[in-house]
């Protein structure tokens, strides 16, 4: 054994042994002050700081969304109400294993891949602990199915919200429009305190256009939560403001009317009170139903939609942009009469075709052979092409575009709806803007019948009708009636259309008639439907959809029923103390007399019928 | 062993001969550490009471490990230092095997191997090493002369590399920081020269960089990452640390009161019953019993050192120098921890945090402190 083990100096290495402990003790004291420091920075100093930290922490500010304003027609019918729904959401980090658990609930409710995917991105962006949705409407089956099954899985939540629902469906779908996700870009474009709990906006219709006025202002909670949000004890309670409550002028009756009217029809129907511009009915045929967009509709039923030829998607009564046709010609009976190319009495010969001077294209009449000799009135009454291609030539494009103008042709009519299509009043500066050429003679022919470039709305022509009725007041058409108390007025425009009396008499008596006369385009068809209890001024329409070459004949025979010529009409009643004002368009229903005026009668039948039940002045 | 014997019965002078009387004559137990122990353990159930979210499930183990704890250390305090000298490498040896075992057969839990399972038991091998390793590295210096000469420390360096590596590869970071220090303190106290000392530091410096590429896990570097800006990563890994710091802030002088914090209460703080138990009692308590804790820590550790000052052999001194400088690594490193600055690795705050395994081992280390003390008594 090594020497020196035996002979260790025990004194040193108690000494060495007291002198490490000491350096220990020393640096332990050292890192003791520290921590002491530390806490005393953090609970003494720095207090105020984290006891703030600590109330943000467990203090959350909740919105609650407001309930969104409803919507009635004229007589108080709801056309779009809230209704409890229920969201299924999942809180991930209570959820433990995730695809498990999504796993299991696809095999209870169907979970489109979109959903899924939706879900995924939210879950990315969420908070700890907070739940994220998964499925925004709950049917009451799988309501149920959940209730039942919910024991077995963590961190399932199933909440309720308000659902826009449209009781009506279809028949109001373009009127209405519908409630959506807040996408991307309207995220960008919102005021995000105006919109605190708040996941949908109005996408389209009535919904999109009075959005402010709907929404209302959400109210706040401030409540106690635990780090899982869930709120352990509210401590105080802002309660939301409820939209403003819309009613409109429609009648849901009419609307009715007027839908199924047009029931296998492509179509559209706007009737007008004549008096104060309110819409009574605006019907574009097919509708669809707008309830699934409101919770998300699938892509496939939505394919279904915008793959349909029938195009249900698009309003065609405020966007449909169609070839005028002889609705125009009171326009332009009326511009010949104000301008003088012809008198009441004047007589223009139809021999069946019209040339213009230095050309042998032969305008033709709708009527082979011609009327013969016919004046203004005979000329609206019988829808004498002839006729109209004379006086408009006369006149030139200039006092076509200036009359059309006035009466609203052209230009946005200014209802309270989004995106509402101006359709073409065309003038020599349109055609060059547009066309890049000049404006020819025969342009002002085609015009003069409502054909070639011109086209126009069914709510145009409603419009236009109404300024007839009204003898020139200007005043935007509105589907809003009130707005909460306040009324949601359409204000007269201080122009009117300046005509002499007997201008607007000559060609209104000619509208009558179209309905009353012998050789009236209308007569048959609406007498047909038994004798009229009140007097009608109305116009005919056809517009062509394919192009008659020059030795042809219209044969609808021979055409595809998509080929088939627009069929339109315009009407006013009464005509001495007029009421109602109404467009009709059926798409490929061949002529306006035989299909549009009995919808349109229909219609103001229906009116002045439901008119007459009702108590005037509160007797 | 009978020259052994020998050499053991010359190494002080006075030193009393053994064999008279029976050691196990008299029952073995130092007072004072025993009160402060349970002072300890009695703050901790307290605190536990109020960060239990089981349903005082959780309270109600703790207090049977507690109990637990109490006879094993009572138990440990039996023994002999003679005896834990001669035997010193066997527990050592046990627990090599064991981590060996964990390393290859062990179970996971969050993506780490740390846990043996023997029928219902559930073993954490690494903790037996924080008392194994102490004990030999003590007995091995302790039969050589004091200081240690360089071939000395390489063979203690050595046995303290192997459990080490075992233990950063299951990984366990707090478990292997505590394992170091156990060792690194015997060597330390057995008087390793200065310049050895600021040359390890120095290697350690040129080791770090090297540990960040080569052996630190992304949660670890996260961690330590997180330690630098909390806010970069507010939900992610920094949320333990702002929550912990927020609960110990808003605690104030005094706290808010026993079961009135809210960042325990509403679970804004995680693992508050277990390692961050003391953003708890800084939360509901305040900063005067955060003091309280520390004073308590601190005369723990002084009647540790006291003992080991005190011991009768350069083993006993040794180890129970040991034990008590690893005693404070644990508080220190916690409450570091919690409080933001130090990475967060898996220490527990001593008899207090919910959790068997280091109460017991934690009873182990002071029952053998009270072995030491005894020994002396016995001689004074």
């Amino acid at each position: 054994m090594n020497a020196d083990r035996l002979l260790r100096d025990h004194r040193r290495e108690h000494r060495l042994f007291a002198g490490r402990l000491g350096l220990a003790l020393l640096g332990m004291g050292l890192l003791f002050t520290l921590l002491v420091w530390r806490y005393f920075d953090l609970q003494v100093l720095r207090h105020e700081d984290f006891v703030t930290r600590a109330e943000r922490n467990r203090i959350h500010v909740r919105a609650i969304p407001p309930p969104r304003g409803l919507i009635f027609d004229r007589n108080g019918v709801l056309l779009a109400d809230n209704r409890p729904g229920f969201i299924l959401s999942i809180v991930i980090e209570r959820a433990g294993n995730l695809d498990l658990l999504l796993a299991e609930l696809q095999r209870l409710i169907a979970l489109g891949d979109a959903e899924l995917e939706r879900f995924r991105q939210l879950a990315a962006r969420r908070r700890p602990y907070e739940s994220v949705p998964l499925r925004y409407n709950l049917t009451e089956e799988e309501q149920s199915i959940l209730a039942v099954n919910e024991y077995r899985f963590e961190g399932l939540e199933i909440s309720a919200q308000l659902v826009r629902h449209y009781p009506q469906g279809a028949m109001l779908a373009h009127v209405l429009g519908y409630m959506g996700r807040i996408d991307e870009t309207e995220l960008k474009a919102i005021d995000p305190d105006a919109y605190r709990g708040v996941y949908s906006i109005g996408k389209a219709g009535l919904e999109r256009f009075y959005e402010a006025e709907l929404l209302g202002k959400p109210g706040y909670e401030y409540a106690e939560t635990n780090a899982r949000g869930r709120v352990m004890r509210v401590i105080e309670r802002t309660e939301p403001t409820a939209g403003r409550n819309l009613r409109l002028h429609l009648d849901l009756r009419l609307q009715q009317e007027a839908y199924a009217a047009l029931a296998g029809e492509r179509g559209a129907v706007v009737a007008i009170d004549v008096r104060d511009g309110g819409v009574l009915a605006l019907a574009s045929a097919p509708g669809f139903d707008p309830n699934p967009f409101v919770t998300g509709i699938s892509s496939a039923a939505y394919r279904e939609l915008t793959q349909s030829s029938d195009r249900p998607l698009f309003d065609r009564a405020t966007r449909g942009q169609y070839p005028p046709g002889s609705t125009v010609k009171p326009l332009f009976a009326l511009a010949a009469l104000d301008s003088g190319v012809v008198t009441p009495t004047t007589r223009i010969y139809d021999p069946g075709f019209f040339r213009l001077e230095n050309s042998s294209h032969r305008y033709r009449d709708w009527k082979r052979g011609g009327h013969g000799w016919v004046t203004v009135r005979e000329g609206v009454v019988q829808s004498c092409d002839i006729f109209f291609y004379t006086v408009g030539t006369r006149m030139g494009i200039d006092r076509l575009y200036q009359i059309g103008t006035q009466f609203g042709l052209g230009v946005k009519t200014g209802i309270d709806l989004p995106n509402e299509a101006a359709g073409v009043m065309p003038s020599r500066d349109w055609k060059r803007a547009v066309r890049g050429v000049a404006w020819y003679p025969g342009d002002t022919v085609n015009t003069s019948i409502g054909q070639g470039f011109m086209t126009a709305t069914p709510l145009q022509l409603a419009v236009a009708a109404m300024r007839i009725a009204t003898r020139g007041e200007v005043r935007a058409p509105r589907l809003a009636r009130t707005l909460g108390q306040s009324p949601v007025a359409a204000p007269l425009a201080i122009e009117r259309i300046q005509l002499a009396d007997s201008t607007w008499a000559a060609v209104i008596e000619a509208m009558r008639g179209v309905v009353e006369d012998r050789r009236g385009t209308a007569r048959t068809a609406l007498l047909a439907m038994g004798p009229l209890r009140y007097s009608l001024a109305g116009k005919t329409g056809t517009a062509q959809v394919v192009g008659i070459k020059q030795n042809e004949r219209y044969d609808a025979r021979r055409l595809a029923k998509e080929q088939l010529d627009h069929a339109l009409f315009i009407a006013f009643a009464p005509v001495e103390a007029p009421r109602i004002a109404v467009a009709v368009i059926v798409e490929n229903g061949e002529h306006g007399s035989s299909t549009a005026a009995p919808v349109a009668r229909q219609v103001i039948d229906t009116y002045l019928g439901l008119a007459a039940q009702e108590p005037v002045g509160g007797t | 062993m009978s020259k052994r014997d020998f050499h053991h019965q010359l190494r002080e002078p006075g030193a009393a001969v053994y064999g008279e009387r029976s050691r196990w004559g008299r029952f073995q137990f130092d007072p004072l550490l025993g009160l402060l122990l349970v002072l300890l353990m009695g703050v901790g159930l307290v605190v536990l009471y109020s960060a239990d979210d089981s349903g005082h499930a959780q309270l109600r183990r703790q207090a049977v490990y507690m109990a637990a704890g109490l006879v094993v250390m009572l138990a440990t305090a039996q023994l002999s230092p003679r005896f834990l000298e001669r035997w010193a490498w066997w527990p050592y040896g046990l627990a090599v095997l064991l981590l060996l075992a964990v390393d290859l057969i062990g179970s996971d839990a969050k993506g780490a191997r740390r846990w043996l399972e023997l029928g219902p038991l559930r073993f954490q091998p690494a903790e037996l090493m924080k008392i194994a390793l102490p004990l030999v590295a003590s007995a091995y210096l302790a039969a050589r002369p004091l200081p240690p000469r360089l071939r000395d420390v390489g063979v203690v360096l050595g046995i303290l590399a192997v459990p080490l590596v075992l233990v950063v590869w299951q990984p366990d970071l707090g478990t292997a920081v505590l394992i170091a220090a156990g060792g690194g303190f015997v060597l330390f106290l057995a008087g390793l020269g200065v310049r050895y000392i600021v040359l390890a530091a120095a290697a350690a410096l040129i080791a770090a960089p090297l540990m960040w590429l080569f052996v630190l896990h992304d949660y670890q570097k996260t961690r330590i990452l997180t330690l630098l800006d909390p806010e970069s990563d507010k939900l992610g890994a920094g949320w333990n640390i702002i929550q912990s710091t927020t609960a110990i802030g808003a605690g104030g002088w005094f706290g808010k009161g026993w079961m009135q914090g809210t960042q325990s209460q509403l679970d804004f703080l995680p693992e508050g019953h277990t390692d961050f138990i003391i953003a708890v009692l800084a939360e509901e308590f305040g900063f005067v019993a955060v003091l309280g804790l520390l004073g308590l820590y601190l005369l723990i550790i002084l009647r540790g050192l006291a003992i080991s000052l005190a011991a009768p052999s350069p083993f006993a001194r040794l180890l129970a120098g040991s034990i008590v400088l690893t005693f404070f690594v644990y508080v220190f490193v916690n409450m570091g921890m919690v409080a933001g600055v130090l990475p967060v690795v898996g220490v527990p705050l001593p008899m207090v945090s919910y959790g068997g395994t280091s109460v017991i081992t934690l009873s182990i280390g002071f029952g053998i402190l009270m072995a030491i003390r005894s020994e002396t008594g016995r001689r004074g």
